[in-house]
């Protein structure tokens, strides 16, 4: 599509009409990244906004098998980056059975932020 | 989509906006704790509040105007900081509950104190912050340094009295209102009659009242019975301005439900509802992804609405529920590159908009670093950028441009080149003034008109 650069009202009218137009000859941009991920993920859904992905929406949030495995993963990133929750992550397990003494202490929180100086 | 004609070059901006400060630690030392994730101004702008996923708030006051310090003016400084939210865990459902502060919202000052409402994903919380300068001195019972006098050295009594202390600011929580919500809180706000505020998670609203915390009320609840019938979920909420009674939610289908609360106790039956009707022939995999609603603001006069979709903001009027009376394209350009925002989950970024004190700017945030606003007399619009390179303090904002293909200008950036982790979802415009605070990550930036500060 060739829109000019995208950034004022006017262009984006023009580049709308042309996209009008070239619907009847040519795919819009957006349906051809749609064709582009059918073509990835062959078995994605019919219907985005329906309810897997809302329910995925409603569950965010790091499951753990029970409070001992939620420790237990706690431990194990003290000292890396917490890991974005991506799509398939919703089961962690430890790595084995946690002890009372494998239990971390509650992590302290009295770090202050570096916006205060 | 009803655009207005464009008068005059884009890219230009009536107002020379300027860094006045950057706070926040150089981008190599970013943790996760320390990115911003929400700013919020009080109703003087006086004070600006900032959260961060670390659960922790940092307030900045500005400086008072004065003319033995001529530089310091306007500066915001550090206020105060606390922590506000501590990482949870639900027991019930093992589910761990982040510390991230998801709002903040200031109280109307009623005192010589300052409240705010702070929250994270399940519990709202009242912080009352005060200021304190002077102490009591010459107590009899103790010394200086609060050990018990040895009573037999007392022989007179003396009153204690008030003498000024250096500036301490205390902050306290007054309130904790949890167990109120089984989805994520996404907002609250307060109401415009100072004793209640709501907030809303993914399927339902409630209503409290600021004074108590072991009841509210249900206003909005759209949980299906059966949760296979899901369709939509609540994305955003506020209070109208000034009617008390009214409300409005938006979702993830992109439409926005008003609601009076005198009509019934139970608001699941809008009042109005605005919605766009969608062309059926544009509709694609994507469609309903990106008209979800990330955030609602009503207008300072209380007539209109803004909202803000993935790649729009529109503005709405309160008596035309058909469809928006302005629509602005934000980064229309990313329509072809859908695909792999999908993939990388940008997609679903929630970005905020903001009204100027006016109403006639509207202001949003984009990739980047970049941010936009839209004159809506002039429909001039301009994209500027908040990053360390490209901010000298006092020198005037460049403004910023993305080409699509074809002709390139110096100082262009493709849309190839953007950077997708550079994200600006948080901005917050002053009340009255051009001042905005704009959240780069963990980096706060305030910018100010050029004119506005050089008045000072």
């Amino acid at each position: 599509m060739a829109a000019p650069l995208g950034t004022s009202a006017r262009a984006e009218e023009t580049g709308q009409e042309k996209q009008d137009t070239q619907e009847k000859e040519t795919v819009t941009p957006e349906k051809a990244e749609e064709a582009k991920l059918k073509a990835k993920y062959p078995n994605l859904g019919q219907k985005p906004g329906g309810s897997d992905f809302l329910m995925k929406r409603l569950q965010k949030g790091q499951k753990y098998f029970d409070s001992g495995d939620y420790n237990m993963a706690k431990a194990k990133m003290k000292n890396k980056q917490l890991p974005s929750a991506g799509p398939d992550k919703n089961l962690v397990t430890g790595d084995h059975i946690p002890t009372p003494q494998d239990l971390p202490q509650r992590k302290s929180s009295l770090v202050t932020s570096k916006l205060a100086g | 989509m009803s655009h207005k004609q464009a008068g005059g070059p884009p890219g230009e901006s009536a107002v020379d906006w300027c860094l006045y400060q950057l706070n926040g630690a150089a981008e190599f030392e970013v943790s996760e704790a320390d990115i911003i994730s929400t700013v919020e101004f009080n109703h003087t702008g006086e004070l600006l509040a900032t959260g961060d996923k670390g659960g922790r708030v940092v307030i900045f006051q500005r400086e008072p105007e004065s003319k033995n310090e001529p530089y310091n003016q306007g500066e915001y400084n550090v206020y105060s900081t606390f922590q506000s939210h501590e990482p949870e865990f639900d027991y019930l459902k093992s589910l761990e509950i982040e510390e991230k502060i998801n709002k903040i919202k200031w109280l109307p000052q009623q005192n010589a104190a300052h409240s705010l409402l702070s929250t994270n994903d399940k519990t709202i919380k009242l912080w009352k912050i005060t200021e304190r300068d002077k102490r009591p001195e010459g107590y009899n019972l103790k010394d200086e340094e609060g050990k018990l006098k040895d009573l037999s050295t007392v022989t007179s009594l003396q009153v204690p009295v008030l003498k000024p202390m250096d500036l301490m600011v205390e902050v306290t929580p007054r309130r904790i209102f949890a167990n109120g919500h089984t989805y994520h809180v996404n907002s609250i706000s307060v109401n415009s009659d100072c004793e209640t505020y709501m907030s809303a998670d993914d399927l339902r609203i409630n209503l409290w009242h600021l004074a108590i915390t072991d009841r509210s009320f249900n206003i909005v609840d759209i949980k299906p019975a059966n949760m296979e019938d899901l369709t939509e979920v609540i994305t955003a909420s506020e209070f109208h301005p000034h009617h008390c009674n009214l409300f409005v939610y938006s979702s993830s289908k992109g439409s926005l439900r008003l609601c009076d609360m005198r009509a019934s106790a139970l608001c699941d039956k809008h009042s109005k509802l605005y919605e766009e009707p969608e062309d059926p022939s544009n509709r694609s995999f994507f469609s309903e992804i990106i008209s979800s609603v990330s955030d609602v603001k009503f207008s300072h006069s209380g007539r209109y609405m803004l909202t803000r979709d993935y790649l729009t903001v529109k503005v709405w009027d309160l008596n035309m529920e058909t469809k928006p009376v302005e629509t602005y394209q934000v980064h229309d350009y990313l329509r072809s590159k859908l695909c792999s925002l999908y993939e990388n989950d940008c997609i679903f970024d929630k970005f905020e908009c903001a009204w100027n004190g006016s109403d006639s700017v509207i202001m949003t945030g984009a990739y980047n670093n970049f941010f936009r606003m839209f004159d809506r007399n002039t429909k001039r619009d301009v994209t500027l950028e908040a990053s360390r390179e490209s901010s000298k303090p006092r020198a005037i904002l460049k403004p910023r441009r993305v080409c699509v293909g074809g002709k390139r200008r110096k100082d262009d950036i493709s849309v190839d080149s953007l950077d997708f982790t550079k994200k600006i979802l948080h901005t917050a415009w002053h009340p009255t003034e051009n001042i905005i605070a704009i959240a780069a990550t963990n980096n706060l930036y305030i910018f100010q008109d050029k004119v506005n500060s050089e008045m000072h």
